[in-house]
Protein backbone atom coordinates (compact mmCIF):
# COMPACT_ATOMS: atom_id res chain seq x y z
CA UNK A 1 0.00 0.00 0.00
CA UNK A 2 1.13 3.56 -1.14
CA UNK A 3 1.82 5.62 1.54
CA UNK A 4 0.42 9.12 1.51
CA UNK A 5 2.86 12.21 1.13
CA UNK A 6 2.03 14.66 3.54
CA UNK A 7 3.51 17.52 2.83
CA UNK A 8 6.01 19.72 5.54
CA UNK A 9 3.75 22.09 7.37
CA UNK A 10 4.44 25.65 5.76
CA UNK A 11 7.10 24.07 3.30
CA UNK A 12 8.00 27.47 2.28
CA UNK A 13 4.20 28.55 1.08
CA UNK A 14 3.17 31.67 1.05
CA UNK A 15 -0.58 31.77 0.47
CA UNK A 16 -2.07 32.92 -2.87
CA UNK A 17 -2.36 37.09 -3.33
CA UNK A 18 0.38 37.46 -0.48
CA UNK A 19 3.48 36.62 -3.00
CA UNK A 20 4.25 39.77 -4.67
CA UNK A 21 4.18 39.53 -8.63
CA UNK A 22 6.96 41.82 -9.73
CA UNK A 23 9.46 43.38 -7.80
CA UNK A 24 9.35 46.87 -9.07
CA UNK A 25 12.55 48.66 -8.69
CA UNK A 26 13.23 52.91 -9.75
CA UNK A 27 12.33 55.52 -8.20
CA UNK A 28 8.64 56.66 -8.89
CA UNK A 29 7.43 56.06 -5.48
CA UNK A 30 10.32 57.79 -3.92
CA UNK A 31 9.97 60.48 -6.21
CA UNK A 32 6.18 60.95 -6.02
CA UNK A 33 6.83 61.08 -2.15
CA UNK A 34 9.34 63.76 -2.37
CA UNK A 35 7.23 65.52 -4.85
CA UNK A 36 3.66 65.37 -2.38
CA UNK A 37 6.14 66.81 0.60
CA UNK A 38 7.77 69.91 -1.64
CA UNK A 39 4.29 71.05 -3.42
CA UNK A 40 2.46 70.67 -0.19
CA UNK A 41 5.20 73.21 1.16
CA UNK A 42 4.91 75.68 -1.90
CA UNK A 43 1.44 75.79 -1.93
CA UNK A 44 0.76 77.19 1.22
CA UNK A 45 2.65 79.82 0.10
CA UNK A 46 0.74 80.21 -3.13
CA UNK A 47 -2.66 79.31 -2.15
CA UNK A 48 -2.95 81.78 1.02
CA UNK A 49 -1.58 85.07 -1.47
CA UNK A 50 -4.08 83.98 -3.80
CA UNK A 51 -6.59 83.63 -1.24
CA UNK A 52 -5.46 86.87 0.32
CA UNK A 53 -5.08 89.01 -3.01
CA UNK A 54 -8.48 87.98 -4.24
CA UNK A 55 -10.56 88.04 -1.17
CA UNK A 56 -8.87 90.74 1.42
CA UNK A 57 -7.15 93.18 -0.60
CA UNK A 58 -8.26 96.09 -2.51
CA UNK A 59 -12.43 95.83 -2.78
CA UNK A 60 -12.24 92.28 -1.16
CA UNK A 61 -14.70 89.49 -2.34
CA UNK A 62 -16.92 92.07 -3.90
CA UNK A 63 -15.01 93.02 -6.36
CA UNK A 64 -14.14 89.82 -8.55
CA UNK A 65 -15.70 90.12 -11.45
CA UNK A 66 -14.21 89.09 -14.87
CA UNK A 67 -12.90 91.87 -14.87
CA UNK A 68 -10.66 91.87 -12.35
CA UNK A 69 -9.61 88.23 -13.25
CA UNK A 70 -8.44 89.59 -16.84
CA UNK A 71 -6.84 92.55 -15.14
CA UNK A 72 -4.39 89.76 -13.20
CA UNK A 73 -4.02 87.91 -16.11
CA UNK A 74 -2.49 90.66 -17.86
CA UNK A 75 0.63 90.66 -15.66
CA UNK A 76 3.21 87.96 -16.46
CA UNK A 77 3.54 87.87 -12.78
CA UNK A 78 -0.40 86.10 -11.97
CA UNK A 79 0.26 84.10 -15.20
CA UNK A 80 3.42 82.08 -14.07
CA UNK A 81 1.52 82.22 -10.12
CA UNK A 82 -1.95 80.94 -11.74
CA UNK A 83 -0.30 78.36 -13.66
CA UNK A 84 1.99 77.15 -10.83
CA UNK A 85 -1.02 76.71 -8.73
CA UNK A 86 -2.71 74.91 -11.06
CA UNK A 87 -0.59 72.49 -12.05
CA UNK A 88 0.90 71.78 -8.37
CA UNK A 89 -2.21 71.67 -7.27
CA UNK A 90 -3.89 69.05 -9.65
CA UNK A 91 -0.55 66.99 -9.69
CA UNK A 92 -0.65 66.88 -5.64
CA UNK A 93 -3.83 66.17 -5.56
CA UNK A 94 -4.00 63.54 -8.01
CA UNK A 95 -1.15 61.76 -6.53
CA UNK A 96 -3.15 61.88 -2.94
CA UNK A 97 -5.97 60.43 -4.77
CA UNK A 98 -3.63 57.74 -6.54
CA UNK A 99 -2.29 56.85 -2.98
CA UNK A 100 -6.09 56.36 -1.77
CA UNK A 101 -7.02 54.27 -4.94
CA UNK A 102 -3.97 52.02 -4.26
CA UNK A 103 -4.47 52.12 -0.75
CA UNK A 104 -8.49 51.48 -0.75
CA UNK A 105 -8.84 49.14 -3.91
CA UNK A 106 -8.62 45.45 -3.63
CA UNK A 107 -8.29 44.28 -7.18
CA UNK A 108 -5.56 45.38 -9.89
CA UNK A 109 -8.53 45.49 -12.05
CA UNK A 110 -10.49 48.35 -10.08
CA UNK A 111 -7.41 50.14 -9.45
CA UNK A 112 -6.72 50.40 -13.05
CA UNK A 113 -10.50 51.64 -13.86
CA UNK A 114 -10.80 54.15 -10.94
CA UNK A 115 -7.03 55.52 -12.05
CA UNK A 116 -8.33 55.89 -15.29
CA UNK A 117 -10.63 58.05 -14.96
CA UNK A 118 -8.55 60.21 -12.56
CA UNK A 119 -5.75 60.57 -14.92
CA UNK A 120 -8.29 61.36 -17.74
CA UNK A 121 -10.08 64.00 -15.42
CA UNK A 122 -6.37 65.53 -14.44
CA UNK A 123 -5.44 66.11 -17.96
CA UNK A 124 -8.64 67.37 -18.77
CA UNK A 125 -8.42 69.71 -16.25
CA UNK A 126 -4.80 70.80 -16.62
CA UNK A 127 -5.13 71.62 -20.55
CA UNK A 128 -8.26 73.23 -19.43
CA UNK A 129 -6.65 75.43 -16.99
CA UNK A 130 -3.20 76.68 -18.74
CA UNK A 131 -5.44 77.20 -21.63
CA UNK A 132 -7.59 79.66 -19.96
CA UNK A 133 -4.91 81.21 -18.27
CA UNK A 134 -3.32 82.38 -21.39
CA UNK A 135 -6.43 83.24 -23.85
CA UNK A 136 -8.85 84.58 -21.07
CA UNK A 137 -11.07 87.24 -22.77
CA UNK A 138 -13.42 88.94 -20.66
CA UNK A 139 -15.56 90.89 -23.14
CA UNK A 140 -16.17 87.52 -25.74
CA UNK A 141 -17.66 88.13 -29.34
CA UNK A 142 -20.30 85.63 -29.55
CA UNK A 143 -22.20 85.18 -32.88
CA UNK A 144 -21.44 88.77 -33.88
CA UNK A 145 -23.08 89.79 -30.35
CA UNK A 146 -20.63 90.99 -27.81
CA UNK A 147 -21.75 90.20 -24.31
CA UNK A 148 -20.64 93.55 -22.76
CA UNK A 149 -19.63 94.24 -19.63
CA UNK A 150 -19.73 97.65 -18.03
CA UNK A 151 -15.72 97.33 -17.78
CA UNK A 152 -15.50 96.20 -21.31
CA UNK A 153 -14.41 98.80 -24.15
CA UNK A 154 -17.67 100.31 -25.80
CA UNK A 155 -17.24 97.61 -29.57
CA UNK B 1 19.28 6.53 49.43
CA UNK B 2 20.10 9.90 51.36
CA UNK B 3 16.63 10.90 52.03
CA UNK B 4 17.12 10.86 55.70
CA UNK B 5 19.54 14.00 55.19
CA UNK B 6 16.68 15.89 54.08
CA UNK B 7 15.35 17.90 56.09
CA UNK B 8 12.35 19.70 56.66
CA UNK B 9 11.39 23.32 56.33
CA UNK B 10 10.78 24.48 59.86
CA UNK B 11 7.09 25.53 59.79
CA UNK B 12 6.50 29.70 59.44
CA UNK B 13 6.55 31.87 62.29
CA UNK B 14 4.70 34.68 61.17
CA UNK B 15 1.80 34.57 63.23
CA UNK B 16 -1.00 35.88 60.72
CA UNK B 17 -4.20 36.79 62.73
CA UNK B 18 -7.04 34.85 61.39
CA UNK B 19 -9.25 38.68 60.31
CA UNK B 20 -6.48 39.38 58.02
CA UNK B 21 -6.74 37.86 54.79
CA UNK B 22 -3.07 37.27 53.70
CA UNK B 23 -2.70 36.91 49.78
CA UNK B 24 -6.11 37.22 48.74
CA UNK B 25 -6.57 38.36 45.16
CA UNK B 26 -10.19 40.12 44.33
CA UNK B 27 -11.74 37.90 41.79
CA UNK B 28 -14.16 39.34 39.05
CA UNK B 29 -16.91 38.09 36.45
CA UNK B 30 -16.35 38.20 32.66
CA UNK B 31 -17.32 37.37 29.50
CA UNK B 32 -15.30 36.55 27.01
CA UNK B 33 -15.97 36.27 23.27
CA UNK B 34 -13.77 34.58 20.89
CA UNK B 35 -13.79 34.89 17.22
CA UNK B 36 -14.41 30.84 16.18
CA UNK B 37 -13.41 29.73 12.62
CA UNK B 38 -12.94 26.29 11.57
CA UNK B 39 -13.02 25.52 8.08
CA UNK B 40 -13.65 21.70 8.31
CA UNK B 41 -16.95 22.37 9.64
CA UNK B 42 -17.80 26.18 8.56
CA UNK B 43 -16.66 29.13 6.35
CA UNK B 44 -18.48 31.27 8.48
CA UNK B 45 -16.90 32.59 11.38
CA UNK B 46 -19.15 32.99 14.59
CA UNK B 47 -18.06 34.64 18.48
CA UNK B 48 -18.31 32.08 21.15
CA UNK B 49 -19.00 33.69 24.50
CA UNK B 50 -18.11 32.11 28.16
CA UNK B 51 -19.02 33.48 31.76
CA UNK B 52 -15.91 32.94 33.61
CA UNK B 53 -14.44 34.16 37.24
CA UNK B 54 -11.07 35.40 36.91
CA UNK B 55 -8.14 36.62 39.66
CA UNK B 56 -7.06 40.41 39.45
CA UNK B 57 -3.97 38.68 38.48
CA UNK B 58 -5.17 36.99 35.45
CA UNK B 59 -4.25 37.98 31.78
CA UNK B 60 -6.17 37.59 28.57
CA UNK B 61 -3.86 34.16 27.94
CA UNK B 62 -5.30 33.07 31.65
CA UNK B 63 -8.72 33.66 30.40
CA UNK B 64 -8.36 31.72 27.35
CA UNK B 65 -6.49 29.12 28.99
CA UNK B 66 -9.59 28.46 31.32
CA UNK B 67 -11.69 27.79 28.59
CA UNK B 68 -9.61 25.51 26.69
CA UNK B 69 -8.79 23.79 29.92
CA UNK B 70 -12.38 23.65 31.63
CA UNK B 71 -15.26 24.89 28.86
CA UNK B 72 -13.79 24.01 25.17
CA UNK B 73 -11.06 21.73 24.29
CA UNK B 74 -11.29 22.93 20.79
CA UNK B 75 -10.29 26.73 21.19
CA UNK B 76 -7.10 26.90 18.97
CA UNK B 77 -4.51 29.64 19.62
CA UNK B 78 -0.82 30.11 19.79
CA UNK B 79 1.34 30.87 22.55
CA UNK B 80 4.74 29.51 23.71
CA UNK B 81 6.26 31.73 26.51
CA UNK B 82 3.62 33.22 28.14
CA UNK B 83 5.57 35.97 29.49
CA UNK B 84 6.24 38.67 26.01
CA UNK B 85 9.37 37.24 24.40
CA UNK B 86 8.05 34.71 21.95
CA UNK B 87 5.93 36.62 20.24
CA UNK B 88 3.22 33.91 19.70
CA UNK B 89 0.34 35.11 20.88
CA UNK B 90 -0.38 38.63 19.32
CA UNK B 91 -3.76 38.89 18.86
CA UNK B 92 -6.81 41.53 17.96
CA UNK B 93 -8.36 41.91 21.65
CA UNK B 94 -10.82 44.67 22.15
CA UNK B 95 -10.20 45.70 18.52
CA UNK B 96 -6.54 46.22 19.75
CA UNK B 97 -3.13 44.55 18.34
CA UNK B 98 -1.66 43.13 21.64
CA UNK B 99 0.10 40.10 23.36
CA UNK B 100 -2.62 38.08 25.23
CA UNK B 101 -0.01 37.39 27.81
CA UNK B 102 0.79 41.09 28.47
CA UNK B 103 -2.77 42.03 28.68
CA UNK B 104 -4.05 41.77 32.14
CA UNK B 105 -7.74 41.03 32.33
CA UNK B 106 -8.26 44.43 34.92
CA UNK B 107 -6.97 47.02 32.66
CA UNK B 108 -9.81 46.19 30.30
CA UNK B 109 -13.25 47.09 30.69
CA UNK B 110 -14.52 44.24 32.36
CA UNK B 111 -18.01 45.33 32.18
CA UNK B 112 -18.17 44.69 28.67
CA UNK B 113 -17.50 41.34 27.06
CA UNK B 114 -14.08 41.19 26.24
CA UNK B 115 -13.50 40.46 22.38
CA UNK B 116 -10.87 38.10 21.08
CA UNK B 117 -9.85 38.19 17.63
CA UNK B 118 -7.12 36.92 15.66
CA UNK B 119 -4.86 39.54 13.70
CA UNK B 120 -5.91 41.15 11.00
CA UNK B 121 -4.84 40.79 7.20
CA UNK B 122 -3.32 37.35 7.23
CA UNK B 123 -5.45 34.19 6.41
CA UNK B 124 -6.96 32.39 9.33
CA UNK B 125 -6.30 29.20 9.89
CA UNK B 126 -7.91 28.38 12.95
CA UNK B 127 -9.88 30.52 16.08
CA UNK B 128 -6.63 32.53 16.32
CA UNK B 129 -4.18 30.85 14.55
CA UNK B 130 -3.32 32.66 11.33
CA UNK B 131 -1.17 31.68 8.55
CA UNK B 132 2.21 33.79 9.51
CA UNK B 133 4.15 32.37 6.19
CA UNK B 134 3.25 35.65 4.27
CA UNK B 135 4.51 38.32 6.93
CA UNK B 136 7.62 36.32 7.35
CA UNK B 137 8.30 35.64 3.63
CA UNK B 138 8.61 39.80 3.64
CA UNK B 139 10.87 39.41 6.45
CA UNK B 140 13.25 36.89 4.95
CA UNK B 141 12.98 39.34 1.73
CA UNK B 142 15.14 41.94 3.68
CA UNK B 143 17.65 39.43 4.41
CA UNK B 144 18.14 39.66 8.47
CA UNK B 145 21.38 38.66 8.80
CA UNK B 146 24.81 39.91 9.26
CA UNK B 147 26.57 40.89 5.51
CA UNK B 148 30.00 41.54 5.76
CA UNK B 149 32.38 42.61 2.95
CA UNK B 150 36.15 41.43 3.21
CA UNK B 151 37.94 38.99 5.37
CA UNK B 152 36.92 37.52 8.30
CA UNK B 153 38.13 39.24 11.43
CA UNK B 154 40.17 36.90 13.73
CA UNK B 155 38.80 39.23 16.66
CA UNK B 156 35.23 40.18 17.40
CA UNK B 157 33.89 43.10 15.41
CA UNK B 158 33.81 45.78 17.29
CA UNK B 159 31.28 48.96 17.81
CA UNK B 160 30.99 52.11 20.05
CA UNK B 161 28.33 52.35 21.94
CA UNK B 162 27.05 55.50 20.08
CA UNK B 163 26.85 53.25 17.18
CA UNK B 164 25.03 50.56 19.46
CA UNK B 165 22.43 53.21 20.10
CA UNK B 166 21.36 53.80 16.03
CA UNK B 167 19.57 51.02 16.14
CA UNK B 168 19.01 50.27 19.47
CA UNK B 169 15.31 50.05 19.64
CA UNK B 170 14.93 48.01 16.34
CA UNK B 171 16.81 45.11 18.20
CA UNK B 172 14.12 44.45 20.62
CA UNK B 173 11.51 43.27 17.94
CA UNK B 174 10.18 39.47 18.70
CA UNK B 175 8.15 39.24 15.12
CA UNK B 176 4.81 38.72 16.31
CA UNK B 177 3.27 40.41 13.62
CA UNK B 178 1.19 42.89 15.60
CA UNK B 179 2.44 45.70 13.93
CA UNK B 180 2.09 44.55 10.29
CA UNK B 181 -1.52 43.05 11.13
CA UNK B 182 -2.51 46.57 12.87
CA UNK B 183 -1.43 48.28 9.57
CA UNK B 184 -4.70 49.65 6.98
CA UNK B 185 -2.18 49.63 4.30
CA UNK B 186 -1.21 45.64 4.79
CA UNK B 187 -4.72 45.20 5.32
CA UNK B 188 -6.03 46.13 1.65
CA UNK B 189 -3.92 43.26 -0.25
CA UNK B 190 -1.06 42.26 2.01
CA UNK B 191 1.48 43.15 -0.85
CA UNK B 192 3.28 45.90 1.94
CA UNK B 193 6.49 44.74 3.39
CA UNK B 194 4.91 45.91 6.89
CA UNK B 195 6.44 47.73 9.35
CA UNK B 196 7.97 44.22 11.16
CA UNK B 197 9.94 43.69 7.96
CA UNK B 198 11.09 47.31 7.81
CA UNK B 199 12.08 47.47 11.21
CA UNK B 200 14.39 44.53 10.64
CA UNK B 201 15.55 45.57 8.05
CA UNK B 202 16.58 49.14 10.17
CA UNK B 203 18.38 47.31 12.55
CA UNK B 204 20.71 46.18 10.16
CA UNK B 205 20.60 49.19 8.20
CA UNK B 206 22.09 51.18 10.63
CA UNK B 207 24.32 48.66 12.38
CA UNK B 208 27.78 49.84 11.73
CA UNK B 209 28.82 46.21 11.60
CA UNK B 210 27.08 45.23 7.94
CA UNK B 211 27.88 45.85 4.58
CA UNK B 212 24.59 45.28 3.04
CA UNK B 213 22.86 48.70 3.92
CA UNK B 214 22.35 49.67 0.35
CA UNK B 215 21.02 46.38 -0.58
CA UNK B 216 18.56 46.64 1.65
CA UNK B 217 17.51 50.19 1.34
CA UNK B 218 16.98 49.27 -2.68
CA UNK B 219 14.52 46.42 -1.33
CA UNK B 220 12.70 48.71 0.41
CA UNK B 221 12.75 51.50 -2.45
CA UNK B 222 10.43 48.81 -3.82
CA UNK B 223 6.47 49.89 -5.31
CA UNK B 224 5.21 48.30 -1.64
CA UNK B 225 7.78 49.07 0.26
CA UNK B 226 8.61 51.94 2.70
CA UNK B 227 6.53 54.17 0.41
CA UNK B 228 3.32 52.65 1.12
CA UNK B 229 3.59 53.80 4.98
CA UNK B 230 1.16 56.54 5.58
CA UNK B 231 2.26 57.71 9.10
CA UNK B 232 -0.73 56.66 10.85
CA UNK B 233 1.18 55.30 13.65
CA UNK B 234 -1.10 52.50 14.03
CA UNK B 235 2.24 50.09 14.50
CA UNK B 236 3.95 52.33 16.67
CA UNK B 237 0.98 52.21 19.25
CA UNK B 238 0.38 47.85 18.57
CA UNK B 239 4.14 46.79 19.03
CA UNK B 240 4.26 45.24 22.60
CA UNK B 241 7.93 46.32 22.99
CA UNK B 242 7.33 50.03 22.35
CA UNK B 243 9.44 49.98 19.41
CA UNK B 244 8.98 53.33 18.27
CA UNK B 245 8.02 51.51 14.50
CA UNK B 246 6.69 54.78 12.70
CA UNK B 247 9.96 56.51 13.40
CA UNK B 248 12.07 53.47 12.44
CA UNK B 249 10.05 53.90 8.81
CA UNK B 250 10.90 57.54 8.49
CA UNK B 251 14.76 56.97 9.61
CA UNK B 252 14.60 54.47 6.57
CA UNK B 253 13.04 56.44 4.35
CA UNK B 254 15.53 59.54 4.75
CA UNK B 255 18.37 57.28 4.44
CA UNK B 256 17.26 56.08 0.83
CA UNK B 257 16.43 60.05 -0.15
CA UNK B 258 19.90 60.68 1.31
CA UNK B 259 21.90 57.84 -1.10
CA UNK B 260 19.89 59.32 -4.00
CA UNK B 261 19.69 62.93 -3.91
Amino acid sequence: MATPIIETPRSGRVAPGYSRSSTSRGNFEMIAWLFMRLSGAILVVLIFVHLYVNLVAGDGISGIDFGFVAGKWADPVWQIWDLTLLWLSMLHGTNGIRVIINDYAEKNSTRMILKGVLYTATVVIVVLGTLVIFTFDPCPVIDGVAHVADYCPAP
Amino acid sequence: MSTETVQKEPASKIEISPDVAGGEIPTFDITLKVRRYNPEVSDEAHWDEWQLTMYGTDRVLDALHKVKWEHDGSVSFRRSCAHGVCGSDAMRINGRNRLACKTLLKDLDTSKPILVEPIKGLPVEKDLIVDMEPFFQSYREIMPFLVSKGHEPTKERLQSAEERDRYDDTTKCILCAACTSSCPVFWTDGQYFGPAAIVNAHRFIFDSRDDAGDMRLEILNDKEGVWRCRTTFNCSEACPRGIQVTKAISEVKQAILTRRV
